[in-house]
């Protein structure tokens, strides 16, 4: 690293050779007498200009240290017997016994699924409708409507998921909900007690995280969509193609390196779950844990049960590790389709 | 020229876009409609969008009330000013000197941050070292601090435009003419970087707000909730409403509890939409910088 730092600062170069020329290893320091106060000064400052930047940086590293290199060394404790009141560091060894455990139980293989089959739907889904949404968008003739609707699909970002739990809860709720005492009652059915009804919730899940993420999901196409060469368009009209068959043969196939990137790196976050949607949207509800348990929601129902802890700290651990494996995996695969777009 | 091809094509386009556009406005309308339903016909005919009988109840109440509502407001405001102000200023500063190919340590920072991006502890470790070792349980920092204060994502983002938007000549330039590094940053880099720092700090102060999670894992006072962990609380403990707390002050035989739980989500909601469109731009200008390069 040091090296390539030198050959590409030229000033540090600078500065590196001024040092041997003032150490007077290699020439007579007489000699350059009249350079030296001038380089010595020069240095002086620059290392004070260095410092001001380090100094820069370092609200920002302490912050760093503390709020995410402390959590990765305090990792260990899943292989810990964990006793809250020794702490991380103080808490004695137990070997793999929470793995164990974690492992032997029905839950690990719950959460995984869950996890992964939710968020492959869910990366399916938002590309779809991204790219979708994003054609439709650039259809619209009118400026006014173009605008609007892409006000009102982004909408849904601007409010947490507590607040979106509470719209469902308005549609849901067995006693009040707008589902049960208007639709189903008008249609003759009895009323449905939608928070205890697991199966219903794969299904509602995936509707509220599309229409919560719907606008965003548009936006990362839409740039993409509106920079496409009209003259393509132009001189697919002149051969009379159709409106659908130039989206099908044109829009779509120079949107294909975008999807791919995206869908990438949307599979490299495929071991984490939005907490709010699974723990929050369907509140807290026990019946439903079959279909919304996920990684996280798991972690966090051990935080706040002590004999669980183990296994959550182990279902934690379990996260951090495949998660980073599945990121380094996918961006090796982005790096090679899309080098610009890898993230390192 | 775009009205001749493909007619039909756009109006489909439109129908669909408008049908989106009402599923997605159909919620938001339920609930801020339920909470201007008088709360007898809420229990009669559940949340709905044609109320038998318009009322104000769930407003008056929750000014009534015993001020538990507003000072989380309160609470929610003072965090998100506070919050964004340290963040916004940690990820600019950050983010400077890693766009600075003449600092010594450009590479070695910069790989720092982004390994934070790549791996994280998890929450039961993050968990343990916030409440065990820094003692934030029930404090304010415990909604300033875990996870919100620093994105490494916002620090790449914001390091990248001062590359692309700030010429290396100008720094220079500063340098020669006797500027000291703080001096340029503020005078020169800050203000060339205006509408991407402008952007971060709306989603900076939206994350704040928005924030529910940190008052659920580290916040256990009522005295404490912010907004957001009020409202946690309330769709939890359906009756939570009735009970204790909030009681004390309001001494009514009859809590229009089904219409206030409504009300309070919308009274966490209709400012935002007021305000939306004015900040609209930035949070757009946003998300975008997130989204790919390409």
């Amino acid at each position: 690293m040091i090296s390539s730092l030198r050959s590409k600062n030229s000033w540090i170069n600078g500065l590196l050779i001024n040092s041997q020329f003032l150490s007077g290893r290699k020439w007579p320091a007489v000699y350059f007498v009249g350079h030296i106060s001038n380089d010595m000064r020069r240095e002086k400052k620059l290392k004070k200009s260095e410092l001001h930047l380090l100094l820069m940086t370092l609200p920002g590293v302490i912050y760093l240290v503390i709020n995410n290199y402390l959590p990765m060394f305090g990792i260990v404790i899943a292989f810990k017997k964990i006793n809250t009141s020794k702490g991380i560091f103080r808490s004695e060894w137990n070997g793999i016994s929470n793995f164990k455990f974690l492992f032997r139980s029905a839950d690990a293989w719950l959460i995984t699924r869950n996890t992964l089959v939710y968020n492959l739907v869910f990366i399916f889904l938002n590309i779809f409708l991204g790219v979708l949404f994003a054609i439709l968008l650039n259809e619209l003739w009118s400026k006014t409507f173009k605008k609007l609707s892409q006000t009102i699909l982004i909408l849904p970002q601007i409010v947490s998921m507590v607040i979106v739990s509470y719209m469902v809860y308005a549609f849901l709720s067995s006693d009040n909900g707008f589902i049960n005492n208007s639709i189903l009652i008008s249609l003759g059915k009895n009323k449905i007690s939608w928070y205890s009804k697991a199966r219903y919730w794969p299904f509602i899940l995936v509707f509220i995280q599309a229409w919560k993420s719907l606008g965003y999901n548009v936006l990362l196409f839409l740039a993409s969509v509106v920079s496409i060469d009209s003259s393509l368009y132009e001189s697919a009209e002149i051969d009379g193609a159709s409106r659908i068959k130039q989206i099908r043969y044109i829009t779509i196939p120079l949107l294909k390196p975008a999807m791919i990137t995206l869908g990438l790196l949307m599979v490299g976050r495929i071991f984490y779950s939005d907490f709010g949607l699974f723990y929050q949207v369907p509140m807290d509800s026990g019946p439903l844990y079959p279909v919304t348990q996920t990684i996280d929601t798991y972690v966090f129902r051990g935080l706040s049960n002590i004999s669980n802890l183990g296994m959550a700290a182990a279902a934690a651990f379990y996260q951090s590790i495949v998660g980073f494996l599945v990121i380094m995996t996918c961006n090796t695969v982005v790096k090679k389709v899309d080098a610009e777009n890898a993230l390192f | 020229m775009m009205k001749k091809r493909g007619k039909g094509f756009q109006v489909f386009a439109a129908s669909i876009m408008l049908i989106t556009c009402l599923i997605i406005v159909i919620p938001f309308l339920l609930m801020i409609i339920s909470s201007f339903t008088e709360e007898k016909s809420l229990l009669l005919n559940g949340y709905s969008f044609f109320p038998e009988k318009w009322s104000l109840e769930a407003y008056r109440y929750i000014l009534k009330s015993s001020g538990i509502i507003l000072s989380s407001y309160g609470y929610s405001a003072l965090v998100t000013l506070t919050g964004t102000i340290l963040s916004e200023g940690m990820t600019v500063l950050l983010a400077y000197p890693l766009s600075r190919k003449d600092f010594f340590a450009e590479r070695f920072l910069t790989v720092f941050v982004f390994i934070t991006m790549l791996f994280n502890g998890g929450l039961v470790s993050q968990y343990m070292i916030y409440s065990t070792i820094f003692n934030i349980k029930n404090t304010f920092f415990a909604y300033l601090v875990p996870n919100l204060m620093l994105s490494g994502f916002y620090v790449m983002i914001i390091k990248n435009y001062y590359t692309a938007n700030v010429p290396v000549e100008l720094i220079e330039a500063a340098r020669i003419d006797g500027s000291g590094e703080f001096y340029t940053f503020y005078k020169i880099v800050l203000p060339v970087a205006r509408p991407i720092v402008v952007s971060m700090g709306v989603l900076i102060a939206l994350s704040y707000w928005n924030d529910w999670t940190n008052g659920l894992y580290y916040v256990t006072k009522p005295e404490m909730y912010t907004f957001q962990s009020l409202l946690n609380r309330m769709i939890q403990q359906i009756n939570y409403l009735t009970s204790g707390q909030m009681m004390s002050n309001a001494a009514q035989t009859q809590i229009p509890s089904v219409s206030v739980r409504m009300g309070i989500a919308a009274i966490g909601v209709i400012p935002m939409i007021i305000i939306y469109p004015f900040f609209q731009k930035f949070f757009v200008g946003g998300l975008t910088a997130g989204a790919i390069k390409g």
